[in-house]
């Protein structure tokens, strides 16, 4: 398929998922409401909104809506990247075990914050989380990584796998010894970790994540040329004038950076960041340079339409996002498995 | 001019490369041929900077070789290595197209326009449009080499090198003599050649001059005539041929001498 029409079908996906988004939900905002909404900030305008739409669509829909967005962005990207760094199209940044990491760490900082981990604490306030799930992301992407180096074959992809299976199990294990120490509240966190959910965004969490996840997505597109050349080894990458290890730090650092900032806010979310780059390559080709930005539309208009999904299937009540996304992409990853006997990565 | 004096390459006890001087002009073909695991690769790999140097000296157009940033060099010297792994999806005019990196992005139809006329030059251009892990092994080594003079032939600098790693490998004779009679336009434009050969009369035929590796060290270099003989063939090859007399050339040809077939007996404990 072409790129522009590809692209533009996304933008369209991703517009109509932000406008669902506002509009659905327990208090139901017109499309008349949401357009008045919009315009009041128009300079002049005097449009009176009730109170409770208001609230409704500037407190608890729009960081929602724009924290889905960055995060699905985010992860779509990384796992883009992940997969190129890897040469292999069935990496994914949950698959080998980082988002575990950083939900693992981000529990301790929860459950041991008053105690164990008071020095950490005082010392990076309000950063304290978002640090932790980075540092949990960053530590695991390293481990990743010296395994890929210290096995024959240089890393193959199920060498990888079952390293993340290994380190999501035992990540899971320390969760659960933490779980022992934790009160109630703490209990609560622990399952909104493992499944994921934005129903509790606020703008706070907003202005302590969004800047790490802007960061990786300006930095992952301009890593694509790179990423393109890598793909055909470290030698072609170091004849073509680029350094190879240094692309890899790089891509481990934003990676680290993007998934350890969204888990901090939203938790564990799977699968995002190996279907979407997969979609989208299928779609229009394995070129980094197009395949990193529409991830990131694709991944935030999935992210968005999850959530949306989650917010209406048991109204009032709400799904886990991680579910969501776990039940599209759990069956999806079968189906890529199934396809790899036949040329899966031809997209022609 | 790449200058080399006293290259010498270690890995642990091993000595893979001892004590190689070595010049090649630009507009020169020099080809290196030695038995396998000879040093001809790491020779290779060092020359091109992608090994850093242990012992020895490296000069590139009066320049200490460690001068030069990765980026400069790309810009000067390209390498295809014996085999470069890519099985996502690309286009081959897609893969063509990357050797341009180093020069930074244009629109696509100039990209797609450049990298065809590359192809032309290693005789693809029919394959622009396939995907490249369904290419066979001759036609992706063929589009390699249409990537590595890509690189090559944007770069504007006065004198530009070329390595070459067994780039006729798994080729078809007429498409390596193809291959072999490009590099010779190559070196029309001033551009300095170091191929790894194995097939010895290929070498013969194209070369201006050849260096024999055995065991890491030179074994001879010079002159096609005086380095490629029979006796300096069975010192690097451990192979008894004969030299004959090209019929309208006067590069020599050898050919391997008949040997007394052995009956395989079964091992013995």
């Amino acid at each position: 398929m072409n790129t522009t029409p590809f692209s533009l079908a996304m933008c369209a996906l991703l517009a109509l998922a932000v406008v669902m988004a506002l509009a659905i939900g327990a208090v139901p905002v017109s499309l008349d409401q949401l357009g008045l909404w919009t315009l009041q900030w128009w300079p002049g305008s005097a449009i009176e909104l009730p109170r409770h739409v208001q609230i409704v669509l500037s407190d608890i829909r729009m960081p929602r809506l724009l924290m889905g967005m960055l995060i699905g962005a985010s992860l779509a990207m990384a796992g883009a990247a992940i997969q190129g760094l890897f040469r292999n199209p069935l990496a994914d940044p949950g698959l080998i075990g980082v988002s575990s990491g950083a939900a693992l760490a981000a529990l301790a900082v929860i459950v041991l914050g008053n105690t164990l981990l008071a020095g950490w604490m005082t010392s990076f306030g309000f950063l304290a989380l978002p640090l932790a799930a980075f540092g949990g992301a960053l530590a695991v992407t390293w481990i990743i990584y010296w395994i890929a180096k210290r096995t024959p074959g240089g890393g193959q992809i199920t060498t990888l796998i079952l390293a993340g299976v290994a380190i999501t199990a035992f990540a899971g294990a320390v969760s659960g010894i933490l779980t022992f120490l934790a009160n109630d509240a703490a209990l609560r966190s622990f399952t909104f970790w493992s499944m994921g959910s934005l129903a509790s965004v606020t703008w706070r969490d907003l202005a302590v994540s969004a800047p790490w996840i802007v960061v990786s997505l300006i930095a992952f597109p301009l890593l694509a040329p790179a990423l393109n050349v890598l793909l055909m080894g470290e030698s072609v990458c170091e004849h073509l004038g680029i350094d190879p290890h240094r692309i890899r730090r790089l891509v481990f650092v934003f990676t680290a950076l993007a998934v350890g900032a969204g888990v901090s806010v939203a938790g564990m979310i799977g699968f995002v960041g190996l279907v979407v780059p997969h979609l989208v390559r299928l779609s229009i080709g394995p070129d980094h340079r197009a395949l990193i930005p529409l991830s990131g539309i694709v991944g935030a208009a999935l992210l968005v339409w999850a959530d949306i999904l989650a917010r209406l299937v048991v109204a009032p009540a709400e799904l886990p996002i991680g579910i969501i996304t776990a039940l599209i992409g759990g069956p999806f990853f079968l189906y890529l498995l199934l396809r790899q006997n036949d040329g899966a990565l031809n997209h022609e | 001019m790449i200058n080399a004096r006293q290259l010498t390459w270690r890995v642990g006890k091993r000595t893979l490369v001892d004590g190689i001087d070595l010049q090649l002009q630009p507009g020169e073909l020099l080809a290196v041929l030695g038995a396998n695991g000879a040093g001809k690769s790491s020779l290779l790999k060092i020359l091109s900077g992608q090994w850093p140097l242990q012992d020895g000296a490296i000069e590139l157009d009066g320049h200490p070789l460690s001068e030069f940033s990765r980026a400069e060099l790309a810009k000067v010297r390209a390498v295809m290595p014996q085999s470069s792994p890519l099985h996502f999806p690309f286009r081959a005019w897609e893969v063509v197209a990357l050797g341009r990196t180093p020069y930074g992005r244009k629109r696509k139809a100039v990209e797609k326009h450049l990298a065809l006329e590359r192809l032309r030059l290693t005789g693809t251009e029919h394959l622009a449009e396939r995907s490249f892990p369904t290419l066979s092994g001759g036609e992706m080594q063929r589009v390699h080499l249409a990537r590595v003079l890509h690189q090559l032939l944007s770069s504007t600098a006065e004198h530009r090198y070329l390595f070459l790693d067994e780039c006729t490998s798994s080729l078809d004779p007429a498409h390596q003599h193809q291959v072999f009679q490009l590099v010779q336009q190559l070196t029309a434009q001033k551009i300095g050649v170091l191929a790894i050969v194995h097939d010895i009369n290929l070498a013969a035929q194209y070369a201006d001059r050849v260096l024999l590796m055995k065991a890491g060290r030179p074994l001879v270099v010079g002159p096609v005539q005086d380095c490629l003989t029979p006796a300096n063939v069975a010192e690097a090859f451990a192979l008894r041929t004969h030299q004959l007399a090209h019929p309208e050339a006067d590069w020599p040809l050898l050919v391997a001498q008949r040997e007394p077939v052995e009956r395989l007996s079964p091992a013995t404990h």
